[in-house]
């Protein structure tokens, strides 16, 4: 596992964590309004802003001296989305006929 | 041939991974990769034999058009049991859990896989899986067909759905794990000059079998839970009666079961390779495009499968859609053919019984990858799905591509795993009566699906008896073929020749160590220093010689 | 810079003799560390597949059914959902703060920590166990008891949810919810695992791989949930 830098890394896991929790308040304030469809866009993009969040700092992604562990990542959230895509393809168009 | 079988004079047997602990819990506890490779040599072979037996009866009921051997319901025990034992507990462990573990550290140049206490563990899973497997089919034994397709799993099936299905989640972490450990050891711990471009291609073969396994198998796991919860709690996830979508099961079934078809065959591609490579004392002609079509065939391997669910009901924009990806995935493997076939052309060429089954390799993996495609085109898939002709291709790749394959492996690197060389003689009719057996076997089933038998039935119309005898007949000869590797082995562990170091001469690290290997498989750790395949460097000092173990 | 030996001999450049938890098979500590950590990567790859089929189905279902899945949802309590949300963010604080406490030889810290961890563990599954109780309360549990009648789509006053379709939304609930509340207990019997090591000195500077590897898994159980929760709770929660 690399070092960390030499200075304390505890700011940056208090502000990741203020993040978070600021993070959870806005999702569940943003629920109460009327966005239409971008109510779920809106949530999915916090949602996904905190799962960053704790990969990158919590997991110490960002500090990882090799790309090998992002590709890890990148590649399982790509064969995710192919799942739910390549289903979509499917359920998105049986009513077209 | 040795003309009487004396065991071999009483040099001392160096020490080596078989001898140095002796006693059932050297093996039960062990965590060297050799030993674990050899647990489950052992635990296939028998599932092989489960599988092979229930093959038997279905093709001894299909000698005659009536359904008289057995009834229907048992008809489909036995052809759902069959493919769930021959794909879950003999097809997708085979190469990557007995040839893979033996020879992937040694390979690399490593001690032992990256996780050893996790690689006993995934063989233990293995085995619980298997005794559950095991228990369901002596008491009941499952009737869904090995696809357990929805609402007939979930809801009619009066078997034991639940028992087959848990079995295979458990069995289905023994092969994460196996794949888990392979990442990370190539990764991780490759010797020092052992770079990416100097691994052999069966290192590539099993690393892109390893992306799919960690990928995928988590997917049909879920997918199981899921048909277990809905028919133990009655739920309605899948059960179109309570709004439940059975394509739903379909999509999250397939999303695994098609890339496991490349988990089954990608290793034996990678075996095919490194036998070529050495019967032809040459490298491998476009290393780089066989190391990416592997990776290539792992990733497209994912975008297909809806192919299996042309006529399920799906769109017809999806069917487009999948048809025109399921093409795609065809030219990685072709691209290998390709190679393969350049590789043999001004190559010297020995016909020792490994290269015997790469050759059938060759010829019948062409032929299921052909018939494929022919099934990815939508107009002809309409009318051959169901029929005769997708279990002809399918065998075709299963068994004339993955078991050919598996079978020259464990040829070619028995020397290696027991110290001690196979009869030539009898390899060699082995492999031809394989070869003869399995066309016979299933040629005929590729003209029957054409004329229109379904798969999955106990009667058919008279028209059909023929091809269908024709068909038994050649299993009859397949089930010898087999027999006579497991005869022979046997013999050659205690009668056999000892084995050189290197019987071969072929290129790879696997062959600088003893035969069989110390436990921690190299003395010292190897600095790499040349390419992979220097087959020239190797035959240089011996030009007109024959390198073979003879 | 290698060892090729196969025994446990002090590696060249350490002043004190290796960790006995070096394994034989490893040429050095920093293999075997990245190794580590690199396996349970992969590992919560083959977790983010396995939760991935759920989110699937999930997602299909939500699609095809959406008014019914959104009176379904906001018969869940999102302050609960919310609240242990937080929980979890909580908790993974802890971990890394134990880590740092690891790195840095502050052994009360450390324990301090991890003891917080797990204590914010038991109170997620202690909110999701009121969570649980209320719907078998309300009759919302799939199966023969299950009943749903009479509960209007909202933003459509006029109609009601389709109860089967509602009961694929429960379903779907507590599986995913079930499934990872099982991850959750798995990782707290880690995590006593980690405070008997943490107890007994095993963790250095040098040495606390086994608090990474904790460390990833248990935030990966927070991400799962930091999706879980707008999904599950939060369809649509108009007034």
């Amino acid at each position: 596992m690399s070092d960390h830098s030499k200075s304390s890394p505890l700011g940056t896991y208090f502000a990741v964590w203020g993040a978070l929790l600021v993070g959870t308040f806005v999702t569940y304030e943003v629920a109460k309004l009327d966005l239409g469809v971008y109510n779920a866009a809106v949530a999915l993009i916090i949602a996904t802003t905190k799962a960053l969040l704790v990969a990158l700092f919590f997991m110490h992604l960002k500090g990882a001296h090799e790309k090998l562990l992002k590709m890890v990542v990148i590649s399982t959230i790509f064969f995710l989305f192919l799942l739910l895509v390549l289903s979509m393809a499917d359920y998105g168009t049986r009513s077209w006929s | 041939m040795a003309t009487a079988p004396v065991p071999p004079a009483a040099q001392p047997e160096r020490e080596n991974y078989l001898n140095k602990h002796y006693g059932v819990g050297s093996w039960l506890f062990t965590t060297d990769h050799k030993r674990i490779a050899l647990l489950y040599l052992l635990s296939i072979t028998f599932f092989f034999f489960i599988g092979g037996f229930f093959a038997l009866l279905i093709r001894l009921e299909l000698l005659t058009p009536g359904g008289d051997l057995v009834q229907a319901d048992t008809y489909n025990k036995l052809f759902t049991q069959h493919g769930q034992v021959m794909v879950f507990f003999f097809l997708i462990p085979s190469i990557p859990a007995v040839l893979g573990n033996f020879l992937v550290p040694m390979m690399v140049g490593a001690k032992d896989l990256a996780f050893p206490r996790i690689n006993l563990l995934s063989w233990y899973l293995y085995i619980i899986g298997g005794i559950m497997m095991l228990h369901c089919m002596l008491t009941g034994g499952v009737d869904t067909g090995w696809t357990f397709y929805v609402p007939f799993s979930t809801a009619f099936s009066n078997t034991k759905v639940i028992e087959a299905g848990l079995a295979i989640f458990v069995a289905g972490f023994s092969s994460i794990l196996t794949g888990l450990n392979f990442i990370v050891t190539i990764h991780r711990m490759r010797a020092p000059g052992m770079t990416w471009s100097r691994l052999p291609l069966f290192i590539w073969a099993h690393y892109a079998t390893s992306i799919i396994q960690v990928l995928g198998t988590p997917v049909i796991a879920i997918t199981l839970v899921l048909v277990v919860a809905e028919r133990a709690l009655h739920l309605g996830i899948f059960d179109p009666k309570l709004g439940g979508d059975p394509l739903l099961f379909q999509h999250l079934f397939w999303f695994y079961s098609h890339p496991a078809v490349y988990i089954m065959i990608l290793p034996s591609m990678g075996v095919v390779t490194e036998i070529i490579a050495c019967f032809s004392r040459k490298r491998i002609f476009g290393y780089s495009f066989v190391a990416f079509s592997s990776i290539a065939i792992a990733v497209f391997g994912f975008l297909v499968w809806a192919h299996h669910m042309f006529v399920a009901g799906i769109s017809v924009y999806a069917a487009l859609v999948f048809s025109l990806l399921s093409y795609a995935v065809a030219v990685p493997s072709a691209v290998k053919v390709f190679n393969w076939t350049a590789t043999l052309y001004k190559g010297s060429i020995h016909y020792d019984a490994p290269m015997l089954y790469a050759f059938g390799f060759l010829g019948l993996f062409t032929i299921g990858g052909l018939t494929g495609l022919f099934l990815a085109c939508l107009g002809v898939d309409m009318h051959v799905h169901d029929t005769y002709f997708v279990i002809a291709h399918f065998h075709y790749i299963m068994v004339g591509g993955a078991l050919m394959g598996y079978l020259g492996g464990m040829h070619f690197w028995w020397p290696k795993i027991s110290g001690r060389l196979y009869p030539e003689g009898w390899a060699r009719l082995a492999a031809l009566i394989v070869f003869i057996g399995f066309n016979l076997t299933f040629f005929p089933q590729f003209i029957l699906g054409y004329l229109g038998m379904p798969r999955r039935y106990y009667q058919y119309p008279p028209e059909f008896q023929v091809l269908n005898v024709l068909s038994t007949a050649g299993a009859t000869v397949l089930g010898i073929g087999y027999l006579l590797p497991m005869i022979y082995f046997l013999w050659s562990m205690r009668y056999g020749k000892p084995a050189p170091d290197n019987p071969w001469n072929a290129a790879g690290l696997e062959w600088k160590t003893q035969s069989p290997p110390t436990t921690f498989n190299f003395e010292e750790e190897p600095v790499v220093t040349w390419e992979a395949y220097n087959y020239e460097e190797l035959d240089a000092p011996h030009k007109e010689e024959v390198p073979v173990a003879r | 810079m290698h060892d090729s030996s196969t025994a446990a001999v002090p590696a060249a450049g350490h002043g004190e003799a290796h960790n006995p938890a070096l394994l034989h098979h490893f040429v050095d500590e920093q293999q075997q560390r990245d190794a580590s950590n690199f396996g349970m990567w992969i590992f919560l790859a083959t977790e983010v597949m396995f939760f991935g089929g759920l989110f699937c189905a999930y997602l299909i279902y939500r699609r095809w059914y959406f008014g019914d899945f959104a009176a379904a949802s906001k018969s869940i309590d999102a302050l609960l959902g919310g609240t242990n949300t937080a929980v979890l963010i909580c908790s993974s604080l802890t971990v890394v703060l134990a880590i740092w406490a690891a790195q840095t030889s502050r052994r009360a810290l450390l324990i301090g920590t991890l003891i917080l961890t797990m204590l914010f563990g038991l109170t997620f599954l202690g909110i999701k166990g009121k969570e649980y109780k209320d719907k078998f309360d309300e009759h919302h549990v799939p199966g023969a008891s299950f009943s749903f009648d009479h509960v209007s789509i909202p933003g459509h006053p006029d109609q009601y949810a389709n109860p089967r379709h509602a009961e694929i939304f429960f379903a779907l609930y507590f599986i995913m919810t079930g499934l990872h509340a099982l991850h959750m207990i798995i990782g707290l019997g880690i995590f006593t695992w980690l405070l008997w090591m943490a107890w007994k000195g095993r963790f250095t500077p040098e040495y606390h791989t086994p608090l990474e590897i904790g460390g990833l898994y248990w935030h990966f159980v927070d991400i799962v949930w930091i999706y879980l929760f707008p999904l599950l709770y939060l369809i649509d929660r108009h007034p």
